[in-house]
């Protein structure tokens, strides 16, 4: 009877997943809803109010905006940690912890006080909220967490090797660009997909700083003033689904790449 | 001079308050196959680093072919370094790994992948362009870093400890190709290791350092068998040290006071003051003088007699009171074992005046 003595762990385990994805299952159930009210009793399924976000006009130039900015703000993002990164882990400098910290300090800042500052100092700039400042805001608050992911995976042992390509006459630039970013590749695809994610499901700082073009969340938060409908579901089924996506295909990447090394 | 190639004129480097190389004068010429040994921390990597442009000496000034490259960035010397890890390019194909320094030339491809070619054929690993670098073994992957080198054709191939991470019969092998593929390009090579076993076997001239400083400079032959020093003398293999008070000094020959009796040797020296002679063991014979040239150390009483193939490595104690230990190589034939007690010589020529 051993198998008794593990049902306390068993159910433990259970209600701790069903804390966790409960909001997630009740969402995606209820996008499949046919009625007006993503509430129980659970009617359906019904494909109904896909076809009917998929005709939104609105929702899917806001889907289209989230896409550009995500990937732009995190190509962004990525380039400008790498540099960093690749600068403080190599050159000798002084300050080069100071600058570290500073860096990465961001990341303990709150959205809501980062778009607050941001609202204000483009107040004083003269420049109008758009989806470019929002994403500058994905910019400032992805770039910390590149700069960290890609900082730590600056091994000394590439040190070498970025030295045989300058010796071979590679310029500093040639280095990077040939020698360095390759090798870095896992951390850099790294960097870009948790940017991505976040920059997707950004809220608060998408809606501070946008105005007549907005992101998806920033839609939905917006239809969920308006009421409950199944649509919203389907709109954030879409959102979840796409965030899981990128992070199931990184992490395939990132294990595929280890087995290869083995 | 036309014949000298590298020149380091008074070269220093510190790191804070440690003083890694230490008002160094080397010159290197053209063609020759220069060892730097010295145990860790003796500069050797440090003055390898300032010659490929990787580190700036704190004083002095480096001069390759005759140019003042003290402060030249590693690209623009005509020098290429092989690492110790080998540094290959983890992303690239042996192929493009080698041809690597051409394109960064400008040279077109086809010239390019003749040559890269040309450069592994040279090193015996001809048709593995396509191969990945994770497909190599470790003795294939320092061939690559080879042939990547050379490929560029550089005047000065500066090669740091490259042997190292090689296991002993590799090793050996891979000696013996340096030495081939140096005498067939007639490049300089500059080679940095600690095993003096390693510089012995493939240099023209070995530079023997310690503590930042140039302890002795010349062939293997000359360094091995009349060390300059105390240090390059225990550093180069094994060997008796004997002091000695030097008791008349008359035309170039110094009479010396040890231990095991009066030893008469050619050298400058004057009366009363201590100095040390080394004396290989392999050069202590077994046996009583028979001609007047050899030169009677007395009796040894062996205490330790092992057995090494080609001849048995003996400890005793020599000298009237047997307080002086010695170390000695006696051919096995002579089948002499621990407790014997036997009479030693050596040739005058034998013993080596250190100059510290």
């Amino acid at each position: 009877m051993s198998w008794l003595r593990q049902v306390p762990s068993g159910c433990y385990l259970a209600l701790a997943f069903l804390f966790i994805y409960l909001p997630v299952v009740v969402l995606v159930l209820f996008s499949f809803q046919d009625g007006l009210l993503p509430v129980p009793p659970f009617q359906g399924p019904s494909l109904q109010w896909y076809e009917r976000m998929f005709d939104n006009r609105r929702l899917m130039e806001a889907l289209l905006n989230s896409i550009v900015v995500a990937t732009l703000s995190s190509v962004a993002a990525t380039l400008l940690g790498f540099f960093a990164a690749h600068t403080l882990a190599r050159k000798n400098m002084r300050f080069s912890g100071a600058a570290r910290y500073f860096l990465m300090a961001p990341i303990t800042v709150s959205y809501l006080i980062i778009g607050m500052g941001l609202l204000v100092t483009f107040n004083l700039l003269g420049v109008s909220r758009s989806l470019f400042v929002v994403g500058i805001g994905h910019v400032i608050i992805n770039l910390p967490l590149c700069f960290a992911i890609i900082y730590s995976q600056m091994g000394d042992h590439q040190k070498n090797i970025e030295r045989a390509a300058r010796d071979l006459g590679a310029t500093d630039l040639q280095t990077l660009i040939l020698v360095t970013a390759p090798i870095m590749r896992p951390a850099l695809f790294a960097a870009f997909c948790i940017a991505a994610t976040l920059s997707w499901d950004e809220f608060i700082i998408a809606f501070l700083l946008s105005r007549f073009d907005v992101t998806l969340p920033v839609t939905i938060f917006e239809m969920l003033r308006a009421g409950l409908t199944p649509e919203v579901n389907a709109a954030g089924t879409v959102v979840f689904a796409i965030s899981i996506t990128m992070v199931l295909i990184a992490i395939l990447l990132s294990s595929r790449r280890k087995n290869s090394n083995d | 001079m036309t014949n000298t190639l590298v020149e380091l004129k008074s070269i220093r480097k510190t790191f804070g308050n440690v003083v890694a190389v230490d008002s160094v004068n080397l010159s290197i010429s053209r063609g020759e196959f220069v060892v730097l040994l010295g145990p860790s921390g003796s500069g050797k990597t440090t003055i390898l680093s300032m010659l490929g442009g990787f580190m700036t000496p704190s004083a002095g000034q480096i001069f390759i072919e005759g140019a003042d490259v003290t402060q030249v960035p590693p690209a623009l010397r005509p020098t290429v370094t092989v690492f110790q890890d080998y540094a290959l390019f983890p992303h690239m194909s042996v192929a493009s790994n080698v041809s690597f320094g051409l394109a960064m030339r400008k040279v077109p491809k086809d010239v390019r992948a003749r040559r890269a070619e040309q450069s592994l054929s040279l090193v015996g690993l001809e048709g593995f362009g396509d191969r990945a670098i994770d497909q190599l073994s470790g003795g294939q992957r320092q061939r690559v870093a080879l042939a990547r080198a050379i490929a560029v054709e550089p005047s000065v191939l500066l090669l740091d400890e490259p042997l190292g991470a090689l296991d002993l019969n590799l090793r050996r092998q891979m000696q013996e190709e340096l030495v081939r593929i140096q005498k067939q390009l007639g490049t300089t090579f500059v080679h940095v290791t600690h095993d003096q076993d390693e510089a012995m076997s493939i240099a023209d001239t070995i530079v023997v350092l310690n503590h930042g400083k140039i302890e002795d400079n010349g062939s293997p032959d000359r360094i091995y068998l009349k060390p300059s020093s105390l240090f390059t003398a225990t550093f180069m293999g094994e060997s008796n040290i004997l002091e000695g008070t030097i008791t008349t000094a008359y035309n170039g020959n110094i009479q010396i006071a040890t231990k095991l009796g009066d030893i008469e040797v050619a050298g400058e020296g004057s009366v009363g003051d201590v100095i040390r002679l080394s004396i290989r063991p392999e050069q202590i014979k077994i046996g009583v003088v028979k001609d007047d040239t050899g030169i009677a150390l007395g009796s040894i009483e062996i205490t330790e007699a092992v057995f090494q193939g080609s001849h048995r490595r003996c400890r005793g104690f020599a000298g009237p009171d047997q307080d002086m230990e010695l170390l000695l190589r006696i051919p096995v034939e002579n089948g002499i074992q621990s407790g014997d007690t036997v009479g030693i010589f050596v040739q005058p020529n034998d013993v080596v005046l250190l100059q510290d």
